[in-house]
């Protein structure tokens, strides 16, 4: 029982098929994978293995085809499209490869986004948001739009969107491969010093093997399964050498 | 949520803009064109608007609106007078006839003879000179827009010398002595408009058997005017309307018999369409160029019913302003069109009507917006 609360993310063979007929793709094949409660596990594999799909099915974005899937005890299959995005705006937070922040919005409104979404008041909101940036380094640039900002800070406004209304669940998709490798580096780092907590988990994607150190464990996935789930990346590099 | 909705929405300045415009244009289009179609349909009762004094009208029951003049027996004015409930009635004569001008040209004016006595139903304004003048001999009082422009004196250098008190023209052959100026409302014709005493006008008169156009009527206080028109019908065998009845039979008519409706539909009609194909279409492509945004969103567990939400906040504003921008050019129109042949006429109701017109509009436009935003998957947040 102890070994089963500790278990914040259970997937069973979980698959997943795009399109029909001739045009028709397997992206997941039956994947197998827990994640614990406190833990950044990261997801790798090649260009087309089904990382991003398996995310998106644990984050509630999208619908799986069979299998087994629980978040926090949660289904999203059980739920409909409502019960979902409500789940989604009081449990998940997003990191985006290519940001996706409002261009018209400031750092602030940006990163205030989700507690706007949960009907908190304009101004509370905003400086909840405002404390949040100022965790992430960007205290002196709540005012700057997205178009004023670089790749690195503008990854730091995501990630106090993602984290500012204290997700249970935080999924990022390749945060850092938008970025040079100094910055991404200095992100991830950023990314592992705050987001991660006793009752919340990480998952993130990437192809950056510079970032695995973060990692608490690693998956490596290839065309739809999960081919194996390491320690830490000197484990990785081991068992491909054998 | 609102506040990010307009501040998207005013982000894109350039299609904040498009889509103001469109709304503006259609706005402007249509209010513009329904004011100029309820001016000219006033103007269709002009005459009854410049004559308040009776409160029936009395004529040949062929009549099917107020300037289809179809002459009654001189006696039946007596036969009305008859008639219980009938405080007075005079006799009016209204005709078109040809003034000629000292050049030479002639031009077709509006007669209007009053009862000799009473002189009731003379003109809503008198600018120079005063009604009683038509007592004089030969006198007539003419409108200052025909006095000005039609009548006027035209020198062979090409100057245009206004008509003025003392002047003679020739009604029909007939000597006629300018003796005042008036305002009248403007006709739907728009011919110049002259006054003068009943016997008078029957003079100028082609001679005719019958010549009297209306008996106008004045009710006793306490009665009932439908009640006296159904009386006087019943008893004379004329047709007898109250002022409102008479300005209904005379819009409609035109409504029915001139293709002025239609026409003028035809542009509002097109106004919309063109509203909806702007306004539509720009404001489509900025929701499919936000689509990434709205994804986030709705990733992040905005509801469809709060993003909805946001693109009918984004449709009212841009509706708001374009509707407010298209009514203030109108009215601008109207209000610099005062003293030209145009026709303005805009009651609230036209604007209320304008306004569900925009309103239609945006939700039209907005609607193939909300479809997308419904349909949007928000796995596509994933998408690079
Ligand atoms: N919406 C979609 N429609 C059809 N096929 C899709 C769709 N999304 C993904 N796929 C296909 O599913 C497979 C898995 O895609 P997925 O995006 O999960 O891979 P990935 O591991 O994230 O790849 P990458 O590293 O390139 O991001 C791929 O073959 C992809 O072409
Ligand atoms: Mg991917």
């Amino acid at each position: 029982m102890i070994e089963m609360n500790n278990i914040a993310v259970r997937c069973e063979g979980v698959t997943k098929t795009y399109g029909s007929g001739s045009t028709e793709v397997h992206a997941l094949r039956g994947i197998d994978l827990e994640v614990r409660k406190g833990e950044l596990m990261m997801l790798v594999g090649p260009s087309g293995s089904g990382k991003t799909t398996l995310i998106s099915i644990i984050a509630g974005v999208l619908d799986r085809d069979g299998g087994e899937c629980e978040v926090f005890g949660s289904d999203f299959n059980e739920m409909n499209s409502r019960e979902r995005a409500l789940y989604r705006s009081q449990n998940v937070g997003f990191v985006f490869q290519l940001f996706n922040l409002i261009p018209a919005l400031t750092a602030a409104e940006n990163a205030a986004a989700p507690l706007m979404i949960r009907g908190l008041k304009r101004r509370e909101a905003l400086d909840r948001a405002c404390e949040v940036l100022d965790r992430v380094g960007l205290g002196d640039r709540t005012r700057s739009l997205p178009s004023e900002l670089s790749g690195g800070q503008l990854q730091r406004v995501v990630i106090a969107r993602a984290i500012v209304h204290n997700p249970r669940l935080i999924v990022c998709d390749e945060p850092t491969s938008a970025l040079d490798h100094e910055t991404g580096h200095k992100v991830m780092e950023l990314l592992h010093n705050v987001a991660i907590g006793i009752d919340r988990v990480l998952i993130v994607v990437t192809h950056d093997a510079r970032i695995f150190e973060f990692a608490s464990r690693i998956a490596s996935m290839d065309d739809g399964h999960i081919m194996q789930v390491v320690n830490s990346h000197h484990d990785l590099e081991q068992k491909k050498e054998n | 949520m609102n506040f990010i909705a307009l501040k998207m929405l005013i982000g894109d300045r350039a299609k904040y803009l498009g889509i103001i415009f469109g709304l503006a244009f259609a706005s402007l289009l249509i209010t513009q064109q329904m004011a100029i179609f309820l001016g000219l349909m006033t103007r269709t009762y002009g005459f009854l608007t410049d004559t308040p004094q009776p409160d029936i009208w009395v004529v040949d029951p062929k009549v099917q609106y107020i300037d289809d003049l179809k002459p009654l027996r001189e006696t039946d004015v007596l036969r009305v007078r008859g008639v219980e409930g009938v405080a007075w009635a005079v006799r009016l004569y209204k005709g078109l006839l040809k003034a000629r001008l000292p050049n030479g040209t002639f031009q077709n004016c509006i007669v209007v003879g009053l009862d000799d006595e009473t002189l009731i139903g003379g003109p809503p304004v008198i600018l120079e000179g005063e009604l009683s003048n038509l007592r004089h001999n030969d006198a007539i009082i003419v409108d200052n827009v025909g006095a000005d422009g039609k009548l006027a004196n035209v020198t062979p250098d090409g100057r245009r010398i206004p008509l003025r008190i003392g002047d003679t023209m020739e009604l029909n052959d007939h000597r006629a002595i300018v003796a005042g100026i008036c305002r009248v409302t403007r006709t739907f014709q728009s011919q110049p408009v002259v006054y003068t005493t009943y016997s008078r006008a029957t003079v100028f008169a082609p001679r005719e058997r019958k010549l009297m156009s209306f008996v106008l009527v004045k009710a006793n206080p306490g009665y009932d005017l439908s009640e006296l028109c159904q009386r006087i019908r019943k008893t004379t065998g004329l047709a007898a309307y109250t002022k409102d009845e008479i300005k209904t039979i005379t819009v409609r008519y035109y409504m029915k018999y001139t293709g002025i409706p239609v026409n003028f539909g035809i542009t509002v009609i097109l106004g919309f369409i063109v509203g909806v194909a702007i306004a539509g279409q720009t404001f489509y492509n900025f929701t499919q160029d936000n689509i990434r945004y709205f994804g986030t969103l709705k990733a992040m567990g905005a509801s469809d019913f709060m993003l909805l939400k946001m693109v009918l906040l984004q449709a009212a504003m841009v509706g708001g302003i374009g509707y407010g921008m298209g009514v203030g050019a109108a009215s601008t129109f109207s209000f610099l069109s005062g003293r030209t042949e145009l026709s303005f006429c805009m009651p609230w109701q036209l604007l209320v009507a304008s306004a569900v017109a925009i309103a239609l509009i945006c939700i039209i436009s907005s609607f193939l917006s909300m479809w997308r935003i419904v349909k949007l998957e928000p796995a596509i947040v994933f998408k690079t």
